[in-house]
């Protein structure tokens, strides 16, 4: 199992492990090595998660513990050669939101970690073109960040303004 | 039956610009911005069923150049904000804007970070339609509205002579 094997490449990387009542198998991370962590699930012959089908935020901000990281980035990999799949929940801190950039393992993570940094604040390093995907140019803030205000209402972009 | 049979030598009189608002209010060239459900509630409205030509402006147009009737069907957010402000400010005068839906007069349930909340807050509005989406008969009526409102513009105004 992949994820067994994951645990034995990587003991420091991974925090735990469970496997979800539909049989779909979890690891939770820490950030430090992560592009090490994917770059083995891409490429190893055991593992070979071709596809990202998925990059996404979440803010666990109504859940927060003392010590517990706020955000997460989860991945979501698939390997068409084993037909087996992955789900990686990684913890990322509010004080530091930067984590390596996938786009050199899938280059379909590109708009995926556009679409987490316009919505959460990521900072994707490495990145070729970190700019917000779904928001206009001069939105402030990430709107889905559970802190951001429900009633705040932003300058309405005018033609002019239109580069 | 010819026209002169018809007045039969009776002198109508009036003033050329209420002449010019009754020429106007029937035949307003609409122009759809349709950007949800309820422009296919408009799409039922021009159509035979409820028919809008039967008020004159059956003929929708989709440059805004043609159009001196904006109708705005739908959600608009902020990036469709300038482009909206963009179409109504490429309309020649004398123009008339109806707001359709809870979505374009307020928000509507969209009351979060990428929706206007009603799109006043970009353009004038004349007439606003509520529903969710309104029904055809309420959009034949703000037709009627607007058609009242250019009567009474006309009616109501008065202009002085240039000085001679």
């Amino acid at each position: 199992m992949m994820i067994e094997r994951l645990q034995q490449v990587f003991p420091n990387e991974v925090l735990s492990t469970y496997t979800t009542a539909v049989g779909e198998a979890v690891a939770v991370l820490r950030k430090d090595k992560l592009h090490d962590v994917l770059a083995y699930l891409n490429q190893n012959s055991d593992c070979l998660c071709e596809a990202l089908l998925d990059l996404c935020g979440v803010d666990y901000l109504s859940q927060l513990k003392p010590g517990e990281a706020r955000f997460e980035v989860v991945y979501q990999l698939y390997s068409y050669q084993h037909n087996h799949r992955l789900r990686l929940r990684v913890k990322i801190p509010a004080e530091d939101m930067t984590l390596p950039s996938a786009t050199d393992l899938w280059v379909g993570a590109n708009w995926f970690e556009r679409e987490a940094f316009d919505m959460f604040g990521f900072q994707f390093a490495g990145h070729p073109h970190l700019k917000r995907i779904l928001m206009f140019e001069g939105f402030e803030g990430h709107p889905l960040r559970k802190d951001y205000p429900i009633e705040k209402r932003q300058k309405i972009p005018f033609p002019q303004e239109i580069p | 039956m010819a026209l002169k049979d018809i007045f039969a030598g009776a002198v109508v009189t009036t003033k050329l610009k209420e002449v010019v608002a009754w020429g106007r209010k029937n035949s307003l060239w609409p122009m759809p911005y349709a950007t949800a459900c309820c422009g296919i509630e408009f799409m039922g409205t021009v159509s035979s069923y409820f028919d809008i030509s039967r008020f004159g402006a059956e003929l929708v147009r989709f440059s805004p150049r043609q159009c001196d009737l904006l109708i705005v069907l739908g959600t608009i957010n902020y990036k469709q904000a300038p482009i909206l402000k963009k179409f109504y400010d490429q309309m020649c005068e004398p123009k008339w804007v109806i707001s359709a839906g809870a979505c374009a007069s307020s928000g509507g349930f969209y009351n979060n970070y990428s929706v206007v909340q009603g799109i006043d807050e970009i353009i004038p509005v004349d007439v606003y339609v509520p529903g969710c989406p309104p029904a055809p008969e309420a959009i034949l009526h703000a037709v009627l509205k607007i058609q009242e409102k250019i009567d009474s513009e006309a009616r109501n105004t008065v202009e002085l002579l240039p000085a001679v």
